[in-house]
Protein backbone atom coordinates (compact mmCIF):
# COMPACT_ATOMS: atom_id res chain seq x y z
CA UNK A 1 0.00 0.00 0.00
CA UNK A 2 1.23 3.59 -0.65
CA UNK A 3 1.91 5.56 2.14
CA UNK A 4 -0.52 7.77 3.48
CA UNK A 5 -0.99 10.44 6.13
CA UNK A 6 -4.42 8.93 7.50
CA UNK A 7 -6.64 9.72 10.90
CA UNK A 8 -7.53 6.37 12.39
CA UNK A 9 -9.99 6.15 15.51
CA UNK A 10 -8.92 5.19 18.64
CA UNK A 11 -10.94 2.26 19.58
CA UNK A 12 -9.48 1.04 23.08
CA UNK A 13 -6.29 2.02 24.72
CA UNK A 14 -5.36 -0.57 27.49
CA UNK A 15 -2.43 -0.28 30.30
CA UNK A 16 -0.81 -3.40 30.38
CA UNK A 17 1.39 -2.52 33.12
CA UNK A 18 3.16 0.41 34.40
CA UNK A 19 4.55 1.47 31.15
CA UNK A 20 3.53 0.24 28.82
CA UNK A 21 -0.43 0.64 26.60
CA UNK A 22 -1.90 -1.14 23.65
CA UNK A 23 -3.31 1.12 21.38
CA UNK A 24 -6.13 -0.51 19.10
CA UNK A 25 -6.85 1.59 16.20
CA UNK A 26 -9.64 1.68 13.70
CA UNK A 27 -8.03 2.23 10.06
CA UNK A 28 -11.22 3.44 7.56
CA UNK A 29 -9.17 2.06 4.28
CA UNK A 30 -7.77 -1.57 3.94
CA UNK A 31 -4.58 -2.35 5.98
CA UNK A 32 -3.79 -5.14 3.98
CA UNK A 33 -0.02 -4.65 3.68
CA UNK A 34 1.40 -3.98 6.96
CA UNK A 35 3.89 -6.30 7.89
CA UNK A 36 6.01 -6.79 11.18
CA UNK A 37 9.33 -4.61 11.68
CA UNK A 38 7.23 -1.84 10.16
CA UNK A 39 5.93 1.69 12.23
CA UNK A 40 3.64 4.22 12.17
CA UNK A 41 4.29 7.63 13.15
CA UNK A 42 2.13 9.05 15.00
CA UNK A 43 1.18 12.99 16.23
CA UNK A 44 0.81 13.90 19.27
CA UNK A 45 -1.80 16.41 19.74
CA UNK A 46 -2.43 19.78 21.96
CA UNK A 47 0.77 19.12 23.82
CA UNK A 48 2.85 21.81 24.27
CA UNK A 49 6.97 21.25 23.50
CA UNK A 50 5.98 18.28 21.30
CA UNK A 51 6.57 19.18 17.43
CA UNK A 52 7.47 15.45 15.59
CA UNK A 53 5.64 12.49 15.16
CA UNK A 54 6.25 9.72 17.03
CA UNK A 55 7.12 6.33 15.62
CA UNK A 56 5.73 3.54 16.81
CA UNK A 57 6.00 0.03 16.08
CA UNK A 58 3.23 -2.28 14.87
CA UNK A 59 2.17 -5.06 17.71
CA UNK A 60 -0.63 -6.47 15.31
CA UNK A 61 -2.42 -6.35 12.54
CA UNK A 62 -6.08 -7.69 12.08
CA UNK A 63 -6.76 -7.09 8.14
CA UNK A 64 -10.30 -7.76 8.27
CA UNK A 65 -11.23 -5.28 10.66
CA UNK A 66 -8.95 -3.43 9.39
CA UNK A 67 -7.33 -2.48 12.99
CA UNK A 68 -3.85 -1.86 14.25
CA UNK A 69 -2.68 -2.41 17.60
CA UNK A 70 0.34 -0.35 18.27
CA UNK A 71 2.36 -1.23 21.99
CA UNK A 72 3.50 2.22 23.21
CA UNK A 73 5.67 2.17 26.09
CA UNK A 74 6.11 5.54 27.89
CA UNK A 75 10.05 6.89 27.11
CA UNK A 76 9.04 10.84 26.95
CA UNK A 77 6.62 13.40 27.09
CA UNK A 78 5.01 12.22 23.82
CA UNK A 79 4.65 8.49 24.34
CA UNK A 80 2.63 9.39 27.90
CA UNK A 81 0.87 12.49 25.82
CA UNK A 82 -0.23 9.31 23.56
CA UNK A 83 -1.15 7.12 26.35
CA UNK A 84 -3.21 9.64 27.88
CA UNK A 85 -5.80 9.17 24.56
CA UNK A 86 -8.83 8.13 25.43
CA UNK A 87 -11.34 5.56 23.15
CA UNK A 88 -13.27 7.66 20.30
CA UNK A 89 -10.61 10.62 19.24
CA UNK A 90 -8.85 10.52 16.14
CA UNK A 91 -5.33 9.69 15.62
CA UNK A 92 -3.05 11.18 12.74
CA UNK A 93 -1.12 8.24 11.70
CA UNK A 94 1.69 8.38 8.63
CA UNK A 95 1.79 4.62 7.57
CA UNK A 96 2.92 1.93 6.65
CA UNK A 97 6.42 2.97 7.10
CA UNK A 98 10.22 1.18 6.94
CA UNK A 99 10.59 -2.03 5.60
CA UNK A 100 9.70 -5.24 7.51
CA UNK A 101 11.65 -8.69 8.46
CA UNK A 102 12.34 -10.99 5.69
CA UNK A 103 9.32 -13.53 6.38
CA UNK A 104 10.75 -17.06 7.36
CA UNK A 105 10.68 -20.18 4.35
CA UNK A 106 8.53 -22.79 5.66
CA UNK A 107 11.55 -25.59 6.42
CA UNK A 108 13.00 -22.67 8.80
CA UNK A 109 13.54 -22.68 12.72
CA UNK A 110 13.04 -19.41 13.95
CA UNK A 111 14.32 -17.79 17.54
CA UNK A 112 12.48 -14.54 18.29
CA UNK A 113 14.28 -12.18 21.17
CA UNK A 114 12.29 -9.69 22.43
CA UNK A 115 13.41 -6.82 25.07
CA UNK A 116 11.04 -4.47 26.74
CA UNK A 117 8.58 -2.77 23.80
CA UNK A 118 10.90 -4.50 21.19
CA UNK A 119 8.80 -7.33 21.99
CA UNK A 120 5.97 -5.87 19.79
CA UNK A 121 7.20 -7.01 16.20
CA UNK A 122 8.62 -10.50 17.58
CA UNK A 123 5.02 -11.41 18.24
CA UNK A 124 3.58 -10.41 15.43
CA UNK A 125 6.15 -11.43 13.51
CA UNK A 126 5.75 -15.12 15.44
CA UNK A 127 1.71 -14.82 14.57
CA UNK A 128 2.20 -13.83 10.54
CA UNK A 129 4.82 -16.58 9.86
CA UNK A 130 3.22 -19.19 9.02
CA UNK A 131 5.02 -21.63 10.73
CA UNK A 132 4.81 -24.78 12.43
CA UNK A 133 4.25 -22.92 16.01
CA UNK A 134 6.94 -26.03 17.15
CA UNK A 135 9.60 -24.44 15.11
CA UNK A 136 9.15 -20.62 16.27
CA UNK A 137 10.96 -19.94 19.56
CA UNK A 138 10.01 -16.60 21.49
CA UNK A 139 12.74 -15.09 24.12
CA UNK A 140 11.52 -12.14 26.15
CA UNK A 141 13.20 -10.25 28.22
CA UNK A 142 12.94 -7.52 30.73
CA UNK A 143 13.92 -5.87 33.83
CA UNK A 144 11.16 -7.81 36.26
CA UNK A 145 7.87 -9.42 36.02
CA UNK A 146 6.16 -6.11 36.40
CA UNK A 147 7.58 -4.77 32.95
CA UNK A 148 6.09 -7.49 31.27
CA UNK A 149 3.35 -7.00 29.16
CA UNK A 150 0.82 -9.99 28.86
CA UNK A 151 1.42 -12.36 25.38
CA UNK A 152 -1.14 -14.82 26.33
CA UNK A 153 -2.97 -14.62 22.91
CA UNK A 154 0.35 -15.25 21.11
CA UNK A 155 0.87 -18.47 22.60
CA UNK A 156 -0.58 -20.61 20.11
CA UNK A 157 1.95 -19.50 17.88
CA UNK A 158 5.57 -20.55 19.29
CA UNK A 159 7.13 -21.36 22.42
CA UNK A 160 7.64 -18.78 24.78
CA UNK A 161 10.80 -18.02 26.70
CA UNK A 162 11.31 -15.60 30.27
CA UNK A 163 14.13 -13.67 31.41
CA UNK A 164 14.10 -10.84 34.10
CA UNK A 165 17.34 -9.37 35.51
CA UNK A 166 15.49 -9.63 38.72
CA UNK A 167 14.26 -13.13 38.56
CA UNK A 168 10.64 -12.54 38.91
CA UNK A 169 9.57 -14.24 35.53
CA UNK A 170 11.70 -17.02 33.93
CA UNK A 171 15.59 -17.50 33.99
CA UNK A 172 17.15 -14.51 35.98
CA UNK A 173 19.51 -12.36 33.97
CA UNK A 174 19.73 -11.24 29.73
CA UNK A 175 18.12 -13.32 27.30
CA UNK A 176 21.83 -14.09 26.22
CA UNK A 177 22.13 -16.31 28.98
CA UNK A 178 19.05 -18.18 28.64
CA UNK A 179 19.71 -21.92 28.27
CA UNK A 180 17.36 -21.89 24.77
CA UNK A 181 19.87 -18.86 23.48
CA UNK A 182 23.16 -20.76 25.14
CA UNK A 183 22.43 -24.16 24.11
CA UNK A 184 20.13 -24.14 21.41
CA UNK A 185 21.64 -21.31 18.90
CA UNK A 186 22.74 -22.95 16.09
CA UNK A 187 19.47 -25.04 16.07
CA UNK A 188 17.97 -21.88 14.47
CA UNK A 189 18.13 -21.03 10.93
CA UNK A 190 17.06 -17.33 11.38
CA UNK A 191 17.60 -15.06 14.62
CA UNK A 192 15.18 -12.11 14.78
CA UNK A 193 15.09 -9.21 17.65
CA UNK A 194 14.19 -6.42 18.34
CA UNK A 195 14.88 -4.57 21.54
CA UNK A 196 17.53 -2.42 23.34
CA UNK A 197 20.76 -1.56 21.04
CA UNK A 198 23.10 -3.31 23.83
CA UNK A 199 20.64 -6.20 23.73
CA UNK A 200 20.57 -6.47 19.96
CA UNK A 201 24.26 -5.92 19.75
CA UNK A 202 25.44 -8.91 22.07
CA UNK A 203 22.69 -11.02 20.30
CA UNK A 204 23.78 -9.80 16.91
CA UNK A 205 27.79 -10.31 17.74
CA UNK A 206 27.00 -14.05 18.75
CA UNK A 207 24.96 -14.60 15.33
CA UNK A 208 27.77 -13.35 13.35
CA UNK A 209 30.47 -15.39 15.16
CA UNK A 210 28.27 -18.40 15.24
CA UNK A 211 27.41 -17.44 10.83
CA UNK A 212 23.45 -17.57 11.70
CA UNK A 213 21.22 -15.25 9.80
CA UNK A 214 19.77 -12.41 12.44
CA UNK A 215 17.91 -9.07 11.69
CA UNK A 216 17.70 -6.52 13.90
CA UNK A 217 15.33 -3.87 14.46
CA UNK A 218 16.83 -0.55 14.89
CA UNK A 219 15.50 2.68 16.23
CA UNK A 220 17.14 5.88 15.96
CA UNK A 221 15.98 9.21 16.41
CA UNK A 222 14.17 10.20 13.12
CA UNK A 223 12.02 13.82 12.57
CA UNK A 224 10.23 12.44 8.84
CA UNK A 225 10.11 8.37 9.20
CA UNK A 226 9.89 8.35 5.13
CA UNK A 227 13.45 9.16 4.52
CA UNK A 228 13.53 13.13 3.53
CA UNK A 229 15.02 14.57 6.94
CA UNK A 230 18.49 11.97 7.06
CA UNK A 231 18.37 12.42 10.32
CA UNK A 232 17.90 8.83 11.62
CA UNK A 233 20.75 7.17 9.73
CA UNK A 234 23.21 4.49 11.01
CA UNK A 235 26.71 3.82 9.97
CA UNK A 236 26.42 0.81 7.89
CA UNK A 237 28.96 -1.15 6.03
CA UNK A 238 27.66 0.64 3.00
CA UNK A 239 27.84 3.80 4.32
CA UNK A 240 24.92 5.87 6.16
CA UNK A 241 21.60 4.38 5.57
CA UNK A 242 18.54 5.45 6.90
CA UNK A 243 16.91 3.33 9.55
CA UNK A 244 13.20 4.78 8.35
CA UNK A 245 13.60 3.71 4.69
CA UNK A 246 16.44 1.18 4.48
CA UNK A 247 15.45 -0.10 7.52
CA UNK A 248 14.44 -0.18 10.75
CA UNK A 249 14.96 -3.66 10.04
CA UNK A 250 19.04 -4.66 9.31
CA UNK A 251 20.65 -7.87 8.70
CA UNK A 252 23.35 -8.11 11.15
CA UNK A 253 25.66 -8.12 8.07
CA UNK A 254 25.43 -4.75 7.18
CA UNK A 255 26.18 -3.49 10.50
CA UNK A 256 29.00 -2.52 11.61
CA UNK A 257 28.55 -4.39 14.69
CA UNK B 1 -10.23 30.86 -10.80
CA UNK B 2 -7.51 33.26 -9.69
CA UNK B 3 -4.34 33.50 -10.75
CA UNK B 4 -1.89 31.53 -8.90
CA UNK B 5 1.26 32.06 -11.32
CA UNK B 6 4.38 34.42 -10.15
CA UNK B 7 7.47 35.07 -12.62
CA UNK B 8 10.74 34.92 -11.06
CA UNK B 9 13.64 35.89 -13.51
CA UNK B 10 12.36 34.41 -16.71
CA UNK B 11 11.06 30.92 -15.16
CA UNK B 12 7.15 30.74 -14.41
CA UNK B 13 6.06 29.48 -12.00
CA UNK B 14 2.45 27.72 -11.62
CA UNK B 15 2.11 28.73 -7.84
CA UNK B 16 4.02 30.20 -5.23
CA UNK B 17 4.42 27.18 -3.13
CA UNK B 18 7.55 25.37 -3.15
CA UNK B 19 9.59 22.69 -1.16
CA UNK B 20 12.68 23.30 0.79
CA UNK B 21 16.10 21.41 -0.27
CA UNK B 22 16.83 18.91 2.56
CA UNK B 23 13.14 18.34 3.48
CA UNK B 24 11.45 17.01 0.24
CA UNK B 25 14.57 14.21 -1.08
CA UNK B 26 14.64 14.15 -4.84
CA UNK B 27 10.69 14.58 -4.55
CA UNK B 28 10.03 10.90 -5.26
CA UNK B 29 10.45 10.16 -1.54
CA UNK B 30 7.56 11.60 -0.90
CA UNK B 31 5.35 11.00 -4.17
CA UNK B 32 3.16 8.94 -2.47
CA UNK B 33 1.70 11.32 -0.28
CA UNK B 34 0.48 13.98 -2.73
CA UNK B 35 0.78 15.42 -6.68
CA UNK B 36 4.10 16.93 -7.04
CA UNK B 37 2.82 18.28 -10.44
CA UNK B 38 0.56 20.94 -7.91
CA UNK B 39 3.19 22.70 -6.78
CA UNK B 40 5.36 25.73 -7.78
CA UNK B 41 8.93 23.78 -7.69
CA UNK B 42 10.92 21.66 -5.86
CA UNK B 43 14.38 22.55 -4.54
CA UNK B 44 16.02 18.90 -4.24
CA UNK B 45 18.51 17.98 -1.56
CA UNK B 46 22.03 19.42 -1.41
CA UNK B 47 23.88 18.42 -3.98
CA UNK B 48 28.14 18.64 -3.85
CA UNK B 49 30.60 17.68 -6.42
CA UNK B 50 31.86 14.79 -4.73
CA UNK B 51 29.59 11.93 -2.39
CA UNK B 52 29.19 13.28 0.80
CA UNK B 53 28.43 10.55 4.03
CA UNK B 54 27.18 14.33 6.42
CA UNK B 55 27.76 14.01 10.30
CA UNK B 56 28.04 11.42 12.96
CA UNK B 57 24.50 10.10 14.38
CA UNK B 58 23.30 11.97 16.42
CA UNK B 59 21.20 14.39 14.06
CA UNK B 60 18.67 15.86 15.20
CA UNK B 61 16.78 17.22 18.16
CA UNK B 62 13.44 18.17 18.76
CA UNK B 63 13.51 21.69 20.24
CA UNK B 64 9.97 23.87 21.18
CA UNK B 65 8.15 24.42 18.05
CA UNK B 66 11.01 23.54 16.18
CA UNK B 67 14.19 21.40 15.61
CA UNK B 68 17.39 21.12 15.02
CA UNK B 69 19.65 19.06 12.97
CA UNK B 70 22.98 18.53 11.92
CA UNK B 71 23.06 15.76 8.53
CA UNK B 72 25.74 18.01 6.76
CA UNK B 73 24.80 18.02 3.23
CA UNK B 74 25.26 13.67 2.63
CA UNK B 75 24.74 13.01 -0.68
CA UNK B 76 25.78 10.62 -3.44
CA UNK B 77 27.43 13.70 -5.61
CA UNK B 78 26.73 15.21 -9.01
CA UNK B 79 27.62 12.43 -11.13
CA UNK B 80 25.39 10.31 -8.97
CA UNK B 81 22.95 13.18 -9.44
CA UNK B 82 22.74 12.71 -13.04
CA UNK B 83 23.01 9.41 -13.63
CA UNK B 84 20.37 7.97 -11.54
CA UNK B 85 18.41 10.62 -10.14
CA UNK B 86 17.67 13.25 -12.69
CA UNK B 87 16.53 10.74 -15.30
CA UNK B 88 13.78 9.60 -13.07
CA UNK B 89 12.95 13.10 -11.65
CA UNK B 90 13.46 15.60 -14.83
CA UNK B 91 9.49 14.87 -16.50
CA UNK B 92 7.77 15.62 -12.96
CA UNK B 93 5.49 18.54 -13.90
CA UNK B 94 6.95 21.60 -11.72
CA UNK B 95 10.49 23.38 -11.74
CA UNK B 96 12.98 20.65 -10.21
CA UNK B 97 16.07 23.33 -8.90
CA UNK B 98 19.13 21.74 -7.53
CA UNK B 99 20.36 23.16 -4.09
CA UNK B 100 24.23 23.65 -4.81
CA UNK B 101 26.85 23.05 -2.53
CA UNK B 102 30.81 23.74 -2.18
CA UNK B 103 33.76 23.85 -0.22
CA UNK B 104 35.37 26.16 -2.38
CA UNK B 105 34.66 28.62 -5.10
CA UNK B 106 36.25 26.33 -7.67
CA UNK B 107 33.62 23.55 -6.28
CA UNK B 108 30.56 25.95 -7.22
CA UNK B 109 31.64 26.36 -10.23
CA UNK B 110 32.51 23.42 -11.34
CA UNK B 111 29.30 21.70 -9.70
CA UNK B 112 27.49 24.60 -11.83
CA UNK B 113 28.54 23.62 -14.78
CA UNK B 114 27.38 19.95 -14.57
CA UNK B 115 23.77 21.20 -14.00
CA UNK B 116 23.91 23.87 -16.52
CA UNK B 117 23.99 20.93 -18.98
CA UNK B 118 20.74 19.45 -17.87
CA UNK B 119 17.57 20.76 -20.13
CA UNK B 120 15.59 20.14 -17.10
CA UNK B 121 17.30 21.87 -14.29
CA UNK B 122 15.74 25.53 -15.03
CA UNK B 123 17.36 26.76 -12.12
CA UNK B 124 20.01 26.30 -9.19
CA UNK B 125 19.74 27.67 -5.36
CA UNK B 126 23.51 28.48 -4.55
CA UNK B 127 23.79 27.57 -0.90
CA UNK B 128 26.10 29.59 0.91
CA UNK B 129 24.27 29.57 4.45
CA UNK B 130 24.70 25.72 5.31
CA UNK B 131 25.86 25.42 9.14
CA UNK B 132 26.52 22.04 9.11
CA UNK B 133 29.69 21.43 7.63
CA UNK B 134 33.39 22.71 8.43
CA UNK B 135 34.81 23.56 4.89
CA UNK B 136 32.59 26.02 2.91
CA UNK B 137 28.82 26.54 3.20
CA UNK B 138 27.80 28.95 5.85
CA UNK B 139 31.44 30.98 5.76
CA UNK B 140 30.42 32.36 2.61
CA UNK B 141 27.18 34.12 3.18
CA UNK B 142 28.53 35.69 6.15
CA UNK B 143 30.22 38.48 4.85
CA UNK B 144 29.82 40.64 1.74
CA UNK B 145 32.95 40.43 -0.06
CA UNK B 146 33.05 36.17 0.15
CA UNK B 147 29.61 36.29 -0.89
CA UNK B 148 30.13 38.52 -3.62
CA UNK B 149 33.12 36.39 -4.87
CA UNK B 150 31.35 33.31 -5.36
CA UNK B 151 28.21 34.72 -6.61
CA UNK B 152 30.38 36.30 -9.57
CA UNK B 153 32.19 33.47 -10.17
CA UNK B 154 28.93 31.07 -10.20
CA UNK B 155 27.36 33.58 -12.44
CA UNK B 156 30.29 33.65 -15.11
CA UNK B 157 29.41 30.13 -15.92
CA UNK B 158 25.43 29.61 -15.17
CA UNK B 159 22.86 31.47 -17.65
CA UNK B 160 20.04 30.35 -16.31
CA UNK B 161 17.88 31.25 -13.05
CA UNK B 162 20.40 31.94 -10.19
CA UNK B 163 18.89 31.79 -6.75
CA UNK B 164 21.05 32.29 -3.63
CA UNK B 165 19.87 31.18 -0.52
CA UNK B 166 20.80 33.09 2.51
CA UNK B 167 21.76 32.82 5.83
CA UNK B 168 19.94 34.42 8.54
CA UNK B 169 23.63 34.11 11.05
CA UNK B 170 24.61 37.53 10.13
CA UNK B 171 24.35 41.15 11.71
CA UNK B 172 22.79 42.11 8.61
CA UNK B 173 20.93 40.29 6.31
CA UNK B 174 19.85 42.94 4.01
CA UNK B 175 23.34 43.78 2.82
CA UNK B 176 24.21 40.11 1.89
CA UNK B 177 21.25 40.28 -0.17
CA UNK B 178 22.46 43.48 -1.54
CA UNK B 179 25.91 41.71 -2.17
CA UNK B 180 24.58 38.80 -4.16
CA UNK B 181 22.30 40.88 -6.60
CA UNK B 182 25.14 43.38 -7.43
CA UNK B 183 26.70 40.31 -8.81
CA UNK B 184 23.80 39.02 -10.66
CA UNK B 185 21.86 37.04 -9.01
CA UNK B 186 18.36 36.40 -9.78
CA UNK B 187 16.36 35.79 -6.66
CA UNK B 188 17.18 35.32 -3.22
CA UNK B 189 15.50 32.94 -0.75
CA UNK B 190 15.65 33.15 2.69
CA UNK B 191 16.32 32.20 5.59
CA UNK B 192 18.04 29.01 5.80
CA UNK B 193 18.15 27.56 9.35
CA UNK B 194 19.70 29.61 12.45
CA UNK B 195 22.47 28.15 14.27
CA UNK B 196 21.39 26.34 17.81
CA UNK B 197 22.22 24.07 20.39
CA UNK B 198 20.88 21.38 22.55
CA UNK B 199 22.22 19.67 25.87
CA UNK B 200 21.63 16.72 27.99
CA UNK B 201 21.36 17.81 31.35
CA UNK B 202 21.60 14.36 32.72
CA UNK B 203 24.80 12.99 30.75
CA UNK B 204 25.68 17.06 29.86
CA UNK B 205 26.70 16.40 26.79
CA UNK B 206 25.61 17.95 23.45
CA UNK B 207 22.52 16.05 21.40
CA UNK B 208 23.87 16.73 18.61
CA UNK B 209 27.29 14.91 17.37
CA UNK B 210 28.25 17.99 15.96
CA UNK B 211 27.58 19.87 19.11
CA UNK B 212 25.57 22.91 16.89
CA UNK B 213 22.81 22.62 14.46
CA UNK B 214 20.21 24.26 12.24
CA UNK B 215 17.24 25.19 14.27
CA UNK B 216 14.03 24.91 12.02
CA UNK B 217 10.24 25.19 12.22
CA UNK B 218 8.05 27.76 13.65
CA UNK B 219 10.15 28.65 16.52
CA UNK B 220 11.76 30.99 13.92
CA UNK B 221 8.85 32.20 11.85
CA UNK B 222 8.95 35.98 13.27
CA UNK B 223 12.75 36.17 12.61
CA UNK B 224 12.33 34.83 9.04
CA UNK B 225 9.33 36.78 8.61
CA UNK B 226 11.35 39.87 9.57
CA UNK B 227 14.70 39.37 7.29
CA UNK B 228 12.09 38.41 4.42
CA UNK B 229 10.04 41.97 5.14
CA UNK B 230 14.17 43.79 5.47
CA UNK B 231 15.24 41.70 2.26
CA UNK B 232 12.29 42.73 0.31
CA UNK B 233 12.83 46.54 1.12
CA UNK B 234 16.81 46.64 0.12
CA UNK B 235 16.80 44.59 -3.36
CA UNK B 236 15.01 44.69 -6.72
CA UNK B 237 15.31 41.09 -7.42
CA UNK B 238 12.08 38.50 -5.93
CA UNK B 239 12.52 37.06 -2.74
CA UNK B 240 11.81 33.70 -1.81
CA UNK B 241 11.00 33.37 1.88
CA UNK B 242 10.78 30.02 3.91
CA UNK B 243 11.38 29.51 8.03
CA UNK B 244 8.62 27.69 10.11
CA UNK B 245 5.63 28.01 7.39
CA UNK B 246 3.20 25.34 8.82
CA UNK B 247 -0.12 26.19 6.96
CA UNK B 248 -1.96 28.68 4.23
CA UNK B 249 -1.93 31.63 6.48
CA UNK B 250 1.82 31.66 7.46
CA UNK B 251 2.48 31.37 3.30
CA UNK B 252 0.44 34.21 3.15
CA UNK B 253 2.36 36.51 5.86
CA UNK B 254 5.73 35.63 4.31
CA UNK B 255 4.00 36.92 0.77
CA UNK B 256 2.46 40.11 2.43
CA UNK B 257 6.33 40.71 3.80
CA UNK B 258 7.51 41.12 0.55
CA UNK B 259 8.38 36.92 -0.57
CA UNK B 260 7.62 36.37 -4.27
CA UNK B 261 7.59 32.53 -3.85
CA UNK B 262 7.59 30.87 -0.53
CA UNK B 263 9.06 27.47 0.48
CA UNK B 264 7.68 24.78 2.48
CA UNK B 265 10.25 22.79 4.76
CA UNK B 266 10.14 21.08 7.92
CA UNK B 267 6.16 21.16 8.11
CA UNK B 268 6.96 18.02 5.68
CA UNK B 269 8.30 16.15 8.31
CA UNK B 270 4.84 16.75 10.19
CA UNK B 271 2.36 16.22 7.21
CA UNK B 272 3.77 15.65 3.86
CA UNK B 273 0.43 16.86 2.30
CA UNK B 274 0.88 20.32 3.84
CA UNK B 275 2.16 21.88 1.23
CA UNK B 276 -0.74 21.21 -1.78
CA UNK B 277 -3.21 22.02 1.45
CA UNK B 278 -1.60 25.60 0.94
CA UNK B 279 -1.91 26.14 -2.65
CA UNK B 280 -5.23 25.04 -1.82
CA UNK B 281 -5.28 27.20 0.76
CA UNK B 282 -3.67 30.35 -0.86
CA UNK B 283 -6.31 29.96 -3.55
CA UNK B 284 -9.20 30.08 -0.90
CA UNK B 285 -7.59 32.91 0.53
CA UNK B 286 -7.37 34.70 -2.55
CA UNK B 287 -10.90 34.19 -3.31
CA UNK B 288 -12.14 35.66 -0.44
CA UNK B 289 -9.88 38.73 -0.18
CA UNK B 290 -11.21 39.66 -4.38
CA UNK B 291 -7.42 39.14 -5.65
CA UNK B 292 -6.73 38.49 -8.77
CA UNK B 293 -3.14 37.83 -9.08
CA UNK B 294 -0.49 36.79 -6.31
CA UNK B 295 1.28 39.96 -6.94
CA UNK B 296 -1.10 41.86 -5.32
CA UNK B 297 -0.30 40.08 -2.64
CA UNK B 298 3.20 40.09 -2.59
CA UNK B 299 4.53 42.77 -0.16
CA UNK B 300 1.26 44.53 0.04
CA UNK B 301 2.34 44.98 3.94
CA UNK B 302 0.49 47.95 5.45
CA UNK B 303 2.62 49.62 7.82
Amino acid sequence: MKKTVIDLLLLENKQLNKDNFLLKLQSPVPVSDIFPGQFVNVEIKDAQEIFLRRPFSVLDVDYQAQTITLLVKILGRGSKKLTEAQPGVQISTILPLGKSFTLPEKDDHILLIGGGSGVAPMLFLAKLCGLDPENVHVLIGARSITDHIDIEEYKPFGNFYFTTEDGSLGEKGYVTNHPVFTNKLNEFTKIYTCGPDLMMKAIGRIALENKLFCEVSLENMMACGFGVCLCCVEDTKAGHKCVCTDGPVFNVNDLKW
Amino acid sequence: MVNLGIKIHELDFKNPIMLASGTCGFGEEIADFLDLSRLGGIVVKGTTLKHREGNAYPRMAETPSGMLNAVGLQNKGVDNFIANIYPRIKDIDTHIIVNVNGSTIEDYVALTERLNELDKIPAIELNISCPNVKEGGMAFGISCPSAEAVVKAVRKVYSKTLIVKLSPNVTNIADIAKAVESQGADSVSLINTLLGMAVNAETRKPVLSTITGGLSGPAIKPIALRMVWQVYNAVKIPVMGMGGIMNATDAIEFMIAGASTVQIGTAIFIDPTIPVQIVDGLALYMERHKMQSVSELIGSLQC
